[in-house]
């Protein structure tokens, strides 16, 4: 049965019982990231350490399936206490898998519970479900006061220009909220 | 001019039921099977519809033996392209009870509507025909009202238009049971447009046509119908609703995509001005100015769409002949037995009317503990499509604080056993996630 291909185990397991699940203080970046197909919506917190060279959190709220809710709970578990660089590469290998339709072989010591997701590459439908907290994470990561001055004066890993709209858009505005909430200004 | 071979009516003829085994003949998408050999159950008619083969035929025909430009050249192919494109448009309007003139073909509803919405904004800043386009010229203080459970296609338009001439949006909101209220908002002399769905492509739920067309009359406001899920399912005579403007998508009643129609009344068409311009709608061209071409060749620039319309006139011969009063008997029957179903499944919770009255077979739900992704997911995994998200009605959606439905929505090719797969699949996914029961 194809069913249980997709919804592996580990990922029923992250979506009863997600890992680092709620939103919390402190934070340096926050954004909203929606799946206009679905109407599924993520918002997202990243904090750094003072260098902002390691991930300290990844808090979230999410509303959505269990594709969604599995895959940024372990994305909570694979970033969190890496550094930013490393996070990067991690994301980037998620992210090949997802969009790979089923032809890229995870490697499990990259990406951890996240080679459960390998069978919903093979999805194209649900491959946005996948991929929409990572997305959010990155352009999270892009917008912490490090990587805005950063970026700045170089293109580096987590310049914005990285962030992918074609795999999941950003709801139209939420760019302006996510300025405002570089501020950390209360949640519209 | 096409030959259109007759489609498998029941035994007692039209309005007598149908004989859905011998229609199914007529589909061979239907026959294939998905995901490991599961008999595909398609219940997603309400997204798109699949094709009979004589839709197919039809523009086969037409493309083999007599494709050209239409309404230009003067050799054989180019007046019998003409001649299957003019009667196809003849033959739906027959169907929807308008005039022939009144029928303008565009590539969707969508268009259609942005057509009207685009025909008022170049009103509303006076590059319009003649002092009778005039009123249809909006202003900052005019009103366009619409309601809540509107697909974004009768919204979004609405909302451009708005923003293009002042004029303020306003709607009717939803009662609990998916039903436009018509308690929520008062139409004043300001208002100039009312446009609203004849169907709910969410809730079903069939609008009181006739009280808003008496409200918007009252106050001398224009009516535009969003009609996409009402002619593909049951009877509908524009003239008899009396409404000003309607639209429908041909890829929603057994036809081609690519072509759609906007209806409007004859004199309206007349004094409205054009949307796209350019060659065929024109009257007269110099350098300096430009006259228009009486509708509906005004509404119609470029060289349009032709097998699909031929292939949409095949689709309403199709319908015709099933006889729209038998269609409408049949997918009754099969939201009956759906909603029967569900009714039965704990954990279902209905976004839409629990009972067949003023009701069309759009059926959408929530499952408690299940997101419609996953259960749509579930399904697929027993061959049965549905559509999940929020079926481009996301306000609708936020009325109910909800982010997503599951829906399955019927075509006169459906049997009641598939219908009634529904709730079985609803289990099966409970069942997967441990939810329920």
């Amino acid at each position: 049965m194809q069913l249980q291909q997709m919804y592996q185990e580990i990922i029923l397991d992250h979506y009863r019982q997600p890992h680092g699940s709620g939103l919390r203080e402190p934070y340096d970046a926050e954004t909203h990231h929606v799946n206009p197909t679905c109407g599924d919506e993520v918002t997202l917190r990243v904090k750094l350490d003072d260098a902002a060279e390691t991930v300290v959190d990844v808090s979230y709220d999410t509303l959505g399936c269990s594709i969604s809710q599995a895959s940024v709970s372990v994305l909570n578990d694979l970033v969190v206490g890496r550094s930013v660089a490393d996070s990067m590469r991690i994301l980037d290998a998620f992210q090949e898998m997802a969009q790979s339709r089923g032809k890229v072989e995870p490697d499990e010591d990259v990406l951890g519970d996240g080679v459960a997701f390998a069978g919903v590459a093979k999805y194209p439908a649900r491959v946005k479900c996948a991929l929409l907290g990572w997305m959010a994470f990155k352009d999270a990561v892009s917008r912490t006061p490090a990587a805005v001055s950063t970026a700045a004066v170089s293109t580096d890993a987590v310049s914005t220009d990285a962030v992918s709209t074609d795999a999941v858009s950003t709801e139209p505005g939420s760019a302006d909220r996510a300025e405002k909430q570089d501020q950390k200004g209360p949640v519209g | 001019m096409t030959a259109v071979s007759a489609p498998r009516v029941g035994a007692g003829g039209p309005g007598s039921g149908v004989d859905v085994a011998r229609i199914r003949e007529d589909f061979p998408i239907l026959a294939r099977t998905v995901r490991e050999d599961r008999p595909l159950v398609y219940l997603d008619s309400g997204a798109t519809s699949q094709r009979p083969r004589q839709v197919l035929d039809a523009e086969r025909e037409f493309l083999e033996n007599h494709n050209a430009a239409v309404h230009r050249g003067a050799h054989q192919l180019a007046e019998e392209a003409t001649d299957a494109y003019e009667s196809a448009r003849e033959r739906i309007a027959a169907f929807v009870g308008a005039m022939t003139h009144e029928v303008v073909f565009v590539k969707n509803a969508t268009e259609g509507i942005n057509l009207v919405a685009y025909a008022f904004g170049n009103a509303s800043v006076r590059t319009g025909l003649t002092e009778e386009s005039e009123r249809f010229a909006l202003s900052p203080g005019d009103e366009i009202v619409v309601t809540e459970l509107e697909h974004h296609a009768n919204l979004v338009p609405w909302q451009e238009l708005c923003r293009r001439t002042g004029a303020t949006l306003r709607w009717y909101s939803v009662t609990d049971d998916g039903r436009i209220d018509l308690d929520s908002l008062e139409l004043t002399d300001r208002t100039k447009v009312v446009a609203f769905t004849h169907q709910s492509n969410v809730t079903g739920a069939v609008a009181p046509v006739d009280e808003l067309v008496r409200r918007a009359q009252a106050v001398g406001a224009l009516t535009v119908l969003d009609a996409c899920q009402s002619v593909p399912h049951m009877p509908v005579d524009l003239h008899a609703l009396g409404v000003d403007y309607a639209v429908f998508s041909g890829h929603k009643m057994l036809g081609p995509s690519g072509v759609g129609v906007l209806w409007g009344r004859s004199e309206l068409l007349q004094a409205m001005p054009p949307f796209l311009t350019g060659g065929s709608m024109i009257e007269t061209v110099r350098m300096e100015a430009t006259t228009y071409a009486p509708p509906p060749q005004r509404f119609e620039a470029g060289v349009p769409m032709t097998s699909q319309a031929v292939g949409l006139g095949a689709a309403v011969d199709y319908l015709r002949l099933i006889g729209m009063d038998a269609v409408a008997a049949h997918e009754a029957e099969l939201t009956r037995v759906a909603l029967d179903g569900l009714r039965d499944v704990p954990g279902v919770r209905l976004v839409g009317p629990d009972n067949t009255t003023e009701r069309g077979g759009a059926v959408s739900f929530v499952v408690d503990g299940v997101h419609a992704h996953d259960l749509g997911q579930v399904l697929d995994d027993r061959g049965i499509a549905i559509r999940v998200g929020h079926h481009c009605a996301w306000p609708l959606h936020r009325r109910y604080g909800i982010v997503a439905t599951a829906r399955a929505s019927f075509a006169v090719y459906n049997t009641v056993d598939e219908a009634a797969q529904l709730a079985d699949g609803i289990r099966a996914a409970q069942d997967f996630f441990g939810v329920g029961r």
